[in-house]
């Protein structure tokens, strides 16, 4: 049967039990699960013999290591500077008018979660923004509503 | 065309065969690899510009036999995505990068750190690497390259951050000295170099130093890659020889009302369109990584400032408190002083702010934040306060 912990020891089998193995293992967590729970954090402490404060502590300081529930897809829309002036906002009203959630939110159905990040290297192509790692660039509102809907459709 | 006086190059997304350049590279000693490099002039690409063959030498004059090569393929500075672009289109040459300087400090191990933002580049990577790994072999070069990735955090761009980051601890940075020559990742000696200064070490060992060394300027040797955006018709890669002044990249890429430039990202400098012509983008000038972005009239360099400030305000890591603090009060300083709420002569304190977190602040973020802070407010001050 498949649990966290089954999860966390294959992990650990592919990236060690060394402290330089843990960012790797939150990483592969994350890709699975969207998110770290509480249970997963203390399964990567008892695996790698460190404290879960430890564990919990290197997670919090990475904004992509989240440890609030997150929806299966990430939509992190870039509000720096250039993806500000090349008009950020109506990507991001668009996007909350969609799903019905405002930016910090997951929908009820856990499918997707609403972020802005900081700058993700697409200034040449603002405005932009990631969902899970795949970059779209150039986004226009109705863009995001193709985007959205092939998102919804899978 | 207007006629700008650029000199566009085309030597980082040159093709070359990558293992003529590693032969090369390995028939030569440690040292002559080093003097090559030194003699070439070239400066860190990351932005910090410090000379790519000394810290080579400091590495190599190391004792100890675990050495590594660590790229630094963290670029988060906003405005900047050249290296994103490098990799993309020509990773083997980062790859040789790597080999040669390890070949030059005796190292066997090389890491690239790769920002969480660029993890769909990956695939693709590691299979080129694969191919890399097949080519050291062939030359005999005992050598090999693994992938890091960071997970959405701009300090780690600073290198001891990135060691931090690296060993699985929170990415803040240490106490310099010791320098990362001498105790780099996992406490070993260590050149961290960027994604373009390893690129360029191989059109160096390929071309020769003299002919490198005859572009650019006596501060600024070479060429560099410019990653353009903001108000311009012609957003994206270029590269150009070192050694023009703002005005002559303005004719190149600006929209025709150009009223400021900001060179370096949010922790870079702002030229407003009266010292365009003065200053020269290179060492002896306004130093970058690459990051220009143009502003046209319509902009509001208050909103500007206020959007870099929230930037470091979120990416700032908390460890110091002049950074910390710093950060915080300069945002709210210029709130205030835009609602009314304080007397605009306050942007006097929020000045004397930036210069105490410029020499007090741990790493090159806190002391960084200052130079758009101070250029924005000295140049755009009615802006700030009505």
């Amino acid at each position: 049967m498949y649990s966290v912990g089954n999860l966390v020891k294959e992990l650990a089998e592919k990236y060690g039990r060394e402290r330089d193995s843990l960012i790797p293992i939150l990483q592969g967590i994350v890709e699975r699960h969207n998110y770290l729970t509480d249970e997963a954090m203390v399964e990567v402490a008892k695996e790698l013999d460190i404290s879960a404060a430890e564990v919990y502590g290197t997670a919090s300081f990475y904004t992509f290591l989240d440890t609030e529930p997150r929806g299966k897809y990430v939509i992190r829309v870039c509000k720096t500077i250039t993806c500000m002036m090349k008009g950020k906002n109506e990507i991001l009203q668009t996007l909350e008018d969609m799903l019905k959630i405002k930016v910090g939110e997951t929908t009820p159905d856990k499918m997707f979660s609403l972020l802005e990040t900081n700058c993700i290297g697409w200034c040449h192509k603002a405005p932009a923004m990631l969902i899970n790692e795949i970059p779209y660039t150039e986004l226009t509102p109705e863009k995001v509503v193709e985007i959205l809907k092939s998102y919804m459709k899978k | 065309m207007i006629q700008t006086g650029l000199n566009k190059v085309d030597l980082i997304f040159e093709q070359v065969n990558p293992k003529d350049v590693l032969k090369k590279a390995y028939e030569m000693t440690s040292e002559e690899i080093i003097k090559q490099i030194l003699e070439s002039g070239l400066k860190g690409r990351g932005g910090a510009g410090f000379p790519t063959g000394l810290k080579w030498k400091y590495t190599a004059a190391e004792k100890d036999p675990e050495k590594y090569i660590v790229c630094n393929a963290d670029e988060g500075e906003p405005g900047t995505f050249k290296d994103r672009e490098i990799l993309d289109r020509v990773a083997y040459k980062v790859y040789a990068g790597m080999a040669i300087a390890g070949m030059a400090i005796g190292a066997k191990k090389g890491i690239v750190y790769l920002r969480g933002e660029y993890k769909f580049l990956l695939p693709k990577l590691q299979r080129e690497l694969d191919i890399f790994h097949k080519l050291l072999s062939e030359v005999g070069f005992d050598f090999r390259i693994s992938y890091r990735l960071g997970s959405g955090a701009y300090i780690c761009g600073e290198e001891s951050a990135l060691f931090e980051s690296i060993q699985g601890e929170r990415g803040e940075p240490r106490n310099k000295p010791p320098y990362p020559t001498t105790s780099g990742v996992f406490f070993k000696p260590t050149s961290i170099n960027n994604v373009e200064t390893l690129v360029t070490a191989v059109t160096i060992i390929h071309h020769g130093a003299e002919v490198y060394n005859q572009l650019g300027t006596k501060d600024s040797r070479g060429s560099k890659v410019f990653s353009v955006s903001g108000d311009t018709p012609i957003p994206g890669i270029y590269e150009l020889e070192l050694g023009m002044t703002v005005q002559q990249f303005v004719n190149e890429f600006g929209d025709g009302d150009t009223k400021a430039v900001q060179v370096g990202g949010a922790s870079g400098f702002c030229v407003p369109r009266k010292k365009f012509a003065e200053t020269i983008i290179g060492f002896e000038g306004v130093p970058t990584g690459g990051s220009m972005k143009l502003f046209n009239s319509s902009r509001s360099m208050y909103n500007v400032l206020h959007n870099y400030l929230e930037f470091f305000v979120e990416e700032s890591c908390g460890q110091c408190t002049p950074c910390r603090v710093g950060c915080q009060q300069l945002l709210k300083g210029i709130e205030k002083v835009k609602k009314g709420e304080v007397k605009s002569t306050y942007l006097n304190e929020l000045m004397k702010l930036a210069d105490t977190m410029k020499l007090a602040s741990k790493c090159g973020l806190g002391q960084s934040v200052g130079n758009a802070f101070k250029t924005i407010v000295e140049n755009f001050r009615e802006e700030i306060i009505y």
